[in-house]
C-alpha cells in the first residue's frame, strides 16, 4: 500500500501523504511552475519532475531515494531538423506529456512521450536522451495531427511486464503504437478502434485514432483499457484487436482510465459529457468501474460533488495504486479526491488546488 | 566590450552571470555566457538553437530582430538584455 502520491499542477508538484487520519497535501516543490507530468520509479526509489516553463522551456528534474533536494538532469531535445525536410512540425519539444519507467530488468531505462509526437528513451536515468527515430521516421506520422494541442503528442507508454522489449505507446492523433524489439521497428496497433470525427472512408484509419488515454494491467498485462475520443475500448489480446465497450452508463467520452493492477476485468473510467461540453454529466461528479471485462458498469458517486461541478479530469488525472483499493482522482479545476475502497466511496483532500494535470502514486 | 544581463527570473533556476564580451554579434556574445554556464543555454535557446518564443532580447533599448540566426551586430559598449516576454506568463 502507497502512503504517497504526487499531484502534477499548473503551478507546482504536490505531494499527498497518508496520515493515520487519511490522505493529507505535504510538501509542495517548484511551486509557481507548471508540472506537466511526474515519474515514481519504483525500481530505485527516483522521482522524476517534467516542468513546461512559460518562458523558459521543457525541464527535467529527478530527486534520488533519501535526498532532500532535485537535480535538474537532461531534458529530452529533438536533433536539428534537416533542411530539406518536408515535415511540418517543429523539431522542439513543447511538453513532455508521458514519463515511464522501462522494465525491472533494465535498472536506469525511462521513457519519455512528448508533444510534438517524439518518443525519447533513456538508459542512463535521465542523463541523456534519445528520439526514437524509427517511431518518429514512420511514414504515417504525416497523418497524424494535433488533439488539444496544435501538434500530436504521445501521452501513453505502456511496457509490458513479462518482456520490457514490448512497449506500446499511444498518440493523439496518430493511434496507437508497437514495438516487439526494444524501440528497433514499431507497428500500428489499433484494429477495432474508430474515428467518428474523421470522413467516413477514413474512420478506422488507424493512425488517425485518437485515444485519450491507454492503461495496462500490470498483473494481467494482455489486459488493456483505453479511453478514445469516441468511445471506450477494451483490449484483452495485448492490443493486437480493439472492442468497443457498449452501453456505458453517464458517458462513453471523457480522458481518464486507470486499469487495476492485478485483476484484468476491472478499470476505472472519469467520464465527461461530451467533445463539445467537457464538463461531468448533469454537473454531477462520477466514475464508473468495471469488474467484469467491460460488459457492465457501477457508477461511483458517494462522496463526490454532485451539484454545480463543473470539473473534467484530464487523461492522466486518476490512478490506481497497487494493491487495487486506493484510487486517487484530480481535475482541471483543483478538486482532489481518494478512496480507499476501489471508488464505493471517496473523500475530498481539495477543491482550490491549481488545475491539475497528473496523478500518481509513489 | 559589450555587456549582457539576464533577468533575475533566470536565477530561480540556474546562475545568470553578468557577462562582458568582445563578441559582434549577439550568438557569439550568448555563447560567452553559455561558456561560463551550459545549463543557461537551454533556458535561453530551444534545442534548434533559436531563442524561444518566449523570451526576447534587447539591444541598446531596440529588440533583437531575428530569433533564428541570432546575428544582430553589438558595438563595443553595447548592452544586452535577455528576458521574459509577457508572452509568456
Amino acid at each position: 500500500m502507497h502512503d504517497r502520491a504526487y499531484l502534477s499542477t499548473r503551478k507546482g508538484l504536490f505531494e499527498l501523504q497518508r496520515k493515520a487520519a487519511g490522505w493529507e497535501l505535504g510538501p509542495v516543490h517548484f511551486l509557481g511552475e507548471p508540472v506537466s507530468i511526474t515519474l515514481a520509479d519504483a525500481r530505485d526509489g527516483a522521482v522524476y519532475a517534467a516542468l513546461n516553463l512559460g518562458h523558459f522551456g521543457v525541464k527535467l528534474h529527478r530527486k534520488d531515494a533519501g535526498a532532500d533536494s532535485w537535480t535538474e538532469i537532461a531534458a529530452p531535445a529533438y536533433p536539428p531538423k534537416p533542411e530539406d525536410s518536408s515535415d511540418t512540425v517543429e523539431w522542439k519539444n513543447k511538453l513532455i506529456w508521458a514519463l515511464e519507467a522501462g522494465g525491472v530488468d533494465e535498472p536506469g531505462v525511462l521513457w519519455a512521450g512528448t508533444n510534438p509526437g517524439g518518443l525519447f528513451k533513456s538508459r542512463d536515468r535521465g542523463q541523456s536522451w534519445e528520439l526514437q527515430r524509427s517511431l518518429w521516421d514512420v511514414p504515417q506520422r504525416s497523418e497524424w495531427f494535433g488533439g488539444g494541442y496544435d501538434a500530436p503528442g504521445i501521452h501513453s507508454i505502456c511496457v509490458d511486464p513479462r518482456n520490457s522489449a514490448h512497449v506500446l505507446v499511444a498518440v493523439s492523433c496518430g493511434g496507437v503504437w508497437r514495438t516487439e524489439n526494444g524501440g528497433d521497428s514499431w507497428a500500428l496497433s489499433a484494429t477495432g478502434m474508430r474515428a467518428d470525427y474523421m470522413p467516413p472512408e477514413l474512420n478506422e484509419n488507424e493512425a488517425v485514432q485518437d485515444p485519450h488515454r491507454i492503461a495496462r494491467s500490470q498483473g494481467s498485462p494482455d489486459s488493456l483499457w483505453c479511453q478514445h475520443h469516441n468511445g471506450m475500448w477494451r483490449s484483452g489480446d495485448n492490443g493486437h484487436r480493439w472492442e468497443e465497450m457498449t452501453g456505458v452508463p453517464v458517458s462513453n467520452f471523457g480522458f481518464a482510465v486507470a486499469a487495476h493492477p492485478h485483476d484484468g476485468n476491472t478499470a476505472w473510467f472519469a467520464p465527461a459529457e461530451a467533445d463539445q461540453r467537457r464538463i461531468p454529466v448533469g454537473a454531477a461528479m462520477a466514475v464508473t468501474r468495471t469488474s467484469d471485462g467491460g460488459k457492465s458498469f457501477t457508477v461511483l458517486r458517494e462522496g463526490l460533488p454532485q451539484q454545480h461541478c463543473y470539473d473534467l479530469v484530464y487523461r492522466h488525472g486518476l490512478a490506481v495504486s497497487g494493491d487495487g483499493r486506493s484510487l486517487l482522482m484530480a481535475s482541471t479545476t483543483g478538486g482532489v479526491w481518494v478512496s480507499d475502497n476501489a471508488g464505493d466511496s471517496w473523500r475530498t483532500v481539495s477543491t482550490t488546488l491549481p488545475p491539475v494535470y497528473a496523478v500518481c502514486f509513489g | 566590450m559589450a555587456r549582457l544581463l539576464f533577468t533575475q527570473q533566470l536565477a530561480r533556476f540556474t546562475s545568470v552571470p553578468q557577462v562582458d564580451t568582445e563578441a559582434d554579434r549577439l550568438r557569439a556574445a550568448l555563447d560567452s555566457a553559455f561558456d561560463i554556464n551550459p545549463l543557461l543555454r537551454g533556458y535561453v535557446l530551444d534545442e534548434q538553437g533559436h531563442l524561444r518564443e518566449n523570451v526576447v532580447v534587447f539591444i541598446d533599448g531596440r529588440r533583437s530582430t531575428d530569433r533564428v540566426r541570432l546575428d544582430d551586430p553589438l558595438r563595443p559598449d553595447s548592452t544586452v538584455h535577455i528576458l521574459q516576454a509577457l508572452s509568456g506568463g
